[in-house]
């Protein structure tokens, strides 16, 4: 860590994305980024419920697949952009890395919510049971607990910019931890349970198939970056007023 | 730097027995929550012998967590984390020797005390010392772990419910490996898994032992500014 | 028609499905926008209310 590349670094990152800078540029984003990711949305949803065709094994439950899937990827995605974003608040002091982080963990939490849930009404009618601890549904259950947790940590935590370096920790030492626990949790199962267990994902995927997948995946992630900046704004418009109602409360005890 | 790092673990080991007697209420707890479960699941003694490595593991990760947040709690309110954090011994040291104070008081004493509760869900005698050799193992990575919850989670209130629920995740790995080397000398599965678990249970303890100071470090540094 | 809200026996899965994926993600872009509105007023207004003085005093501490 010499004092000197890292300062020029974050300068140079400050001046690339600075809270003004980033108001002015995601605001002229945010409209063609709701049409795009509603647009892609739309198109797969028809794909996903009419024009494709029920599969020869699973018949129309697999249509579930097209929610699904793209939820458990996102909340992949989500946790990954907010470790990364964690990395660059710790490593470059970036007033927006924090801001970033704290934004996406709602969303990827919403998405897990998603995958959990409807991972549970596709196991219903294929597997007989609501749950089966399988070691895809584990680890996204405890990848759901690590949303919570980072969640948790910045609620508690009053001063923001304590919280925000707390949860940076948080979020790496997670990230570090998920693939030890997606490898133990893989090993636990492969220990315990038969080999002759229904496994969701076939050799192939029709081709039919794939473009609804494609398209709602695409859908879904460019909804969740649209939202994500949303969020950042409303983040950096609660800074702001908190630094307004500092100074007031500086003008009026001077007063 | 290295009689500094002793002195602390002797203050905690010192402190610990005159508050907390020692290891004595975390053994306690381990005995009351497995008292608890045939309670729970009726006295058949098949099934808790088929339970029991599952059982005991989750008390010890139990009664490791309860411990946790008095880790640095006690010293953040009387002020002695900030001479600590200001003094000559890095913060990760600092870190180092509370996580092994730790262990020296909650998870060193139930290892010991196991037997007993093992014995008591009709566990064979055969499967303690793969039992305990696993505890052995992975009981420093739950204190070592442990710190960062305790680390992230200092000066907020009711920061040790908080400390549990962002720390547990992380104990799963410990768990599943722990599990499975007790299982397997009691159930013989098949060749390998015994020794497959031990290992990969010392990976991820040496590899806590490295990843709990630094990030506990980390964690410290963000609350105390 | 009724043979595609039917879903070959599997509507209550299907739909029910469908009906998260859209109110899941619909909840949270309300939520999130309100908190914008929510937010965005609350800075007009303490920027208004204050006048100059404190909006100068106020500048120094946001670029950080």
């Amino acid at each position: 860590m010499s004092p000197m590349t890292s300062l020029s670094a974050s300068q140079r990152l400050q001046a690339f994305a600075n809270p003004a800078r980033f108001m002015a540029l995601s605001a002229r984003l945010l409209a063609p980024l709701w049409v795009v990711s509603l647009g892609l949305l739309c198109v797969g949803l028809y794909y996903a419920l009419v024009a494709s065709p029920p599969d020869y094994q699973q018949g129309e439950t697999v249509r579930i697949m097209y929610v699904h899937v793209p939820s458990a990827w996102l909340a992949m995605f989500g946790y990954s952009l907010m470790a990364a974003a964690s990395a660059v608040a710790l490593i470059f002091r970036h007033p927006l890395a924090d801001l970033c982080a704290k934004s996406a963990a709602p969303i990827g939490a919403a998405f897990t919510f998603l995958a959990l849930v409807t991972g549970a009404l596709w196991g219903k009618p294929m597997w007989g049971a609501w749950w089966v601890w399988d070691a895809r549904l584990t680890s996204v259950l405890i990848l759901f607990f690590l949303y919570l947790g980072y969640m948790a940590l910045w609620a508690a935590i009053e001063e923001p910019a304590r919280a925000a370096r707390a949860a940076a920790v948080l979020a790496l030492v997670g990230a570090i931890n998920v693939p030890i626990i997606r490898y133990s949790v893989v090993w636990w199962n492969t220990l315990h349970q038969p080999a002759s267990v229904f496994r969701m994902d076939g050799p192939t995927i029709a081709p039919e198939m794939l473009l609804p997948l494609a398209l709602m995946a695409l859908g879904f992630t460019f909804f969740f970056v649209t939202l994500l900046l949303v969020r950042m704004r409303a983040e950096i418009l609660r800074h702001r007023v908190r630094t307004l109602r500092l100074a007031r409360a500086a003008a009026s005890a001077e007063d | 730097m290295t009689r500094a790092f002793f002195a602390l673990i002797g203050r905690d080991l010192r402190l610990a027995a005159r508050i907390g007697g020692g290891g004595g209420m975390a053994v306690f707890f381990f005995l009351v929550v497995v008292a608890v479960v045939p309670l729970g699941i009726g006295p058949d003694l098949n099934l808790l012998a088929r339970i029991a490595p599952g059982m005991l593991w989750v008390a010890l990760l139990l009664s490791s967590l309860l411990t946790l947040d008095r880790l640095f709690q006690a010293d953040y309110e009387d002020g002695s984390l900030d001479l600590l954090a200001m003094g000559r011994l890095p913060l990760e040291l600092v870190a180092a020797a509370k996580a092994t104070g730790h262990f020296l008081t909650t998870g060193l004493p139930l290892v010991v005390a196991a037997p007993l509760p093992g014995l008591m869900l009709n566990l064979e005698v055969s499967a303690f010392p793969a039992l305990m050799l696993a505890m052995l193992a992975g009981a420093p990575a739950l204190s070592f772990l442990g710190i960062i919850g305790a680390g992230l989670t200092v000066g907020i209130r009711r920061g040790g419910l908080l400390a549990s629920l962002l720390v547990l995740p992380f104990y799963i790995p410990v768990l599943i490996f722990g599990v499975a080397a007790a299982r397997a000398a009691l159930f013989g599965f098949p060749d390998g898994v015994a020794g497959q678990s031990l290992t990969l249970l010392c990976a991820v303890a040496l590899a806590s032992l490295v990843l709990g100071p630094v990030a506990a470090a980390a964690a410290l540094r963000a609350n105390l500014r | 028609m009724e043979e595609f809200f039917h879903m070959g026996g599997y509507a209550a899965y299907v739909w029910t499905v469908y009906a998260l994926g859209v109110v899941v993600p619909l909840a949270l872009a309300v939520h999130s926008i309100a908190d914008y509105g929510r937010q965005a007023r609350l800075v007009e207004a303490l920027e208004s209310e204050a006048g100059g003085r404190i909006r100068r005093a106020a500048r120094p501490e946001q670029d950080r």
